[in-house]
């Protein structure tokens, strides 16, 4: 400021300009962008310049070298001997799952708990809000470490384990189900599946349209479920059962074969859907309650039966409210992720921002990728549900 | 706005200006050696009943202080995960970094930093109950093994399993409280990591019997004291405050006897080690003559050091083993004080 002030005194146009309102708001702005470049542009120069002092380089090239630790979940082929790259795109992988497992769980659970606090059951009610108000109010970092200490803790070891109905094994290392492997010609069933989709969705518009010109209800959506049910079924059937089951069995150590769920995704996924479920529940109550209660009666007085006042009427207009906060919902869900770290759950921070950032001491890196990819992650959830959100937003005529 | 920017500019290069005075005169100034420790590891660094912090990595600390500041107590301890440690050396945060870190060509040749020697040589060993009747890691085929995350261990892990064609389990932990808890609830079968640190983790629980340590160690662990690369000076007073321990032990110069071999003429070695004869042993590191003095004064000699840290007496039981002195069949060898 006090450089401004000398300059207002030598030069009569800045003076001037300085002065004028406008003006000056003008040059507030430029000095405050030329401010924050330079302030960044000093941290980036300085941290160059201290890393280039120490003799240490910057760059990814390490990302092709070879990881050489293991990891045990994996959703694509991953060995030791595979580059961090691969080993960074297993933990992101694993950080999807959790969070789009989390995601579907937690809002089913938070709607089912929204609806059920505005029960009219007195039991239901209560059960509801102290589940909403225990949850949302302790720190997700515990909630994790109580549910996995309960599941390490309160489930047997492999060799303790009893079969619950001959197939299916729960012990702290995990719970070990019956994996069907296809065999030659399941692809059919894949095909007859999307047919059975594309059925269904078009029949939902041809009963639509049916409606509107005749006024006349067709049940599509259950002939659509029926179909896509159905159909891969019977192609499944007339293949003569095309899959091989792989059945766990204890060898050794631990079960083999099979499909296993690790205690450290259950306690995750449990603790994540619970916590966030607490939360939506919270927003879909609202939302609920924001159509005011002579929509409802309005739409009884026409005639319309309880069931469709719910979906025709009530619903629509709570979805404009709800969306938006389910939207950060979604994020926070994502984003609590990362504590995955706490149970040793190897997403995305503990493999690319932390085995391999030790491994490598590429620090700056691989930090810059895991913030990079959470940025893109979060990004991409909230623009699809923006999408959603335009489409159920008050159309204004 | 033409006038003002080269202002702007200039303001901006002044801060982006490196003062760095050198790390000796930093912690002289300061009056405080920063070392960064474990975060709780029993006989290498862990705060005691009354919260002052003990062991074998403490006490190279405290070594330094000595030398450096005349006064071992004048230490910061700055408690790292492994993750962060090399990270805040970096940075300046730390003046060294005393933290059971293996030395390894890559840390080595590729972080900027600098390893001032090795006071603890130690392998990667297994751990497991005595009840599941394992003799040797070649029986541990299939296995499901707590691995502590962010070290050399699970590499050696990935590579032994892999030479021996084996499969395992991996189950990473972060802190070695919750490799304790997971392997007591039986998450897994074997507890891998620093023979050492199996030992520490041993020595904590209800019934040490029950667990035994197989006999096979997989891997080289050189644990030692690491600063930043660019400042020769505090290297050597790193590397040679460790030596000076060694070599009062080869020497046989201890806490109890010193004052009176610093006395005694006729031990020409001693007394250059202690500062009481003509040799300026001290100076040439930029430091008083009494440095190696107060060292062995107030720290002890290594085998001091070792025996009240992580020797038979405590709780770890370690033998001397590799870290004995080379003249007692050890490979613990430090360069001769000439």
């Amino acid at each position: 400021m006090s450089g401004m002030q000398v300059q207002e005194k030598k030069t009569v146009t800045l003076g001037s300009l300085w002065r004028d309102k406008k003006s000056r708001g003008v040059i507030m702005q430029i000095i405050a962008v030329i401010g924050i470049l330079l302030f960044l542009g000093n941290i980036v120069s300085n941290t160059v310049e201290n890393l280039d002092r120490l003799g240490v380089k910057v760059g990814f090239d390490f990302l092709t070298e070879p990881a050489n630790y293991d990891i045990n979940q994996t959703l694509i082929e991953y060995d030791s001997s595979d580059s961090h790259f691969r080993a960074g795109l297993v933990g992101l992988l694993n950080t999807l799952l959790v969070a789009a497992c989390g995601i579907v769980v937690a809002t089913i659970l938070g709607f089912t708990a929204g609806v059920l606090r505005l029960s009219h059951n007195f039991v239901l009610n209560r059960l509801m809000q102290v589940y909403v108000e225990i949850t949302r109010n302790v720190p997700v970092l515990l909630q994790i470490l109580l549910w996995h200490g309960i599941i390490i803790h309160s489930l047997p070891v492999p060799k303790k384990a009893e079969a619950i109905m001959d197939v299916v094994f729960a012990t702290n290392r995990g719970v070990f189900l019956p994996q069907p492997i296809p065999q030659e010609g399941f692809g059919w069933v894949w095909i007859a599946l999307l047919v059975a989709i594309v059925f269904a969705v078009l029949f939902k518009r041809y009963a639509n349209k049916v409606q509107v010109e005749t006024g006349k209800l067709i049940p599509a959506i259950w002939i659509g479920a029926a179909a896509i049910v159905g159909l891969p079924l019977i192609v499944f059937m007339l293949l003569g059962a095309p899959v091989e089951m792989s059945y766990p069995a204890l060898k050794g150590f631990n079960f083999k074969g099979g499909f296993v769920i690790k205690p450290e995704f259950m306690a995750l996924w449990f603790a994540l859907s619970l916590y966030t479920g607490a939360f939506i529940a919270e927003i879909v109550r609202a939302g609920i309650q924001s159509v005011s209660h002579g929509q409802t009666e309005a739409a009884h007085a026409l005639g319309i039966r309880p069931n469709f006042t719910m979906r025709l009427v009530v619903i629509p207009q709570a979805m404009r409210v709800i969306i938006p906060p389910l939207i950060s919902q979604y994020l926070n869900l994502t984003k609590n992720s990362s504590l995955a770290i706490a149970i040793g759950y190897m997403d995305l921070v503990a493999t690319i921002g932390g085995i391999s950032l030790n491994q490598t001491g590429r620090a700056l890196e691989s930090m810059g990728i895991v913030l990079g990819i959470y940025l893109f992650i979060s990004l991409f959830i909230s623009a699809l549900m923006n999408l959603y959100n335009k489409r159920v937003a008050l159309v204004s005529r | 706005m033409k006038k003002l920017l080269p202002i702007a500019v200039s303001l901006a290069a002044l801060t982006a200006m490196n003062v760095s005075a050198s790390t000796l005169e930093d912690v002289q100034s300061r009056g405080v050696l920063k070392c960064g420790v474990s975060t709780g590891l029993a006989g290498f660094a862990a705060p005691n009943d009354s919260g002052q912090w003990e062991g074998l990595d403490v006490d190279l600390c405290r070594a330094v202080a000595a030398a450096v500041l005349g006064d071992s107590e004048k230490v910061e301890y700055v408690p790292l995960t492994s993750k962060v440690r090399f990270e805040v050396l970096k940075s300046g945060e730390i003046d060294v970094l005393s933290r059971v870190t293996t030395w390894t060509f890559t840390r080595d040749a590729s972080l900027g930093l600098n390893f001032a020697g090795v006071n603890y040589y130690d392998g990667q060993g297994f751990m497991v109950p005595a009840a599941l009747g394992v003799t040797s890691a070649k029986g541990l085929d299939g296995a499901s093994i707590c691995i502590q995350t962010g070290t050399t261990t699970e590499l050696n892990a990935a590579e032994y399993f892999k030479l021996n064609g084996m499969t395992y389990e991996p189950v990473p932990v972060e802190t070695s409280a919750e490799g304790r808890q997971n392997y007591i609830a039986g998450r897994c079968d074997v507890y891998t990591t620093d023979a050492s640190a199996l030992a520490a983790q041993r020595s904590v629980f209800e019934d040490p019997t029950a667990h035994v340590v197989l006999p096979e160690i997989i891997s080289k662990e050189p644990l030692g004291p690491v600063v930043r690369h660019g400042d020769d000076q505090w290297l050597d007073i790193v590397k040679w405050s460790h030596n000076a321990m060694l070599n009062a032990e080869e020497l046989n110069i201890n806490s109890k006897n010193l004052d009176e071999r610093a006395a005694n003429a006729k031990d020409p070695a001693a007394q250059g080690l202690l500062g009481s004869n003509e040799a300026k042993l001290g100076a040439m590191l930029g430091l008083d003559k009494k440095w190696a003095y107060n060292i062995i004064k107030q720290v002890g000699n290594y085998s001091e050091s070792f025996e009240r840290n992580v020797g038979k007496s405590t709780a770890l039981k370690l033998e001397r083993g590799l870290n004995a002195l080379w003249t007692n069949g050890g490979i613990q060898y430090a360069p001769p004080l000439k």
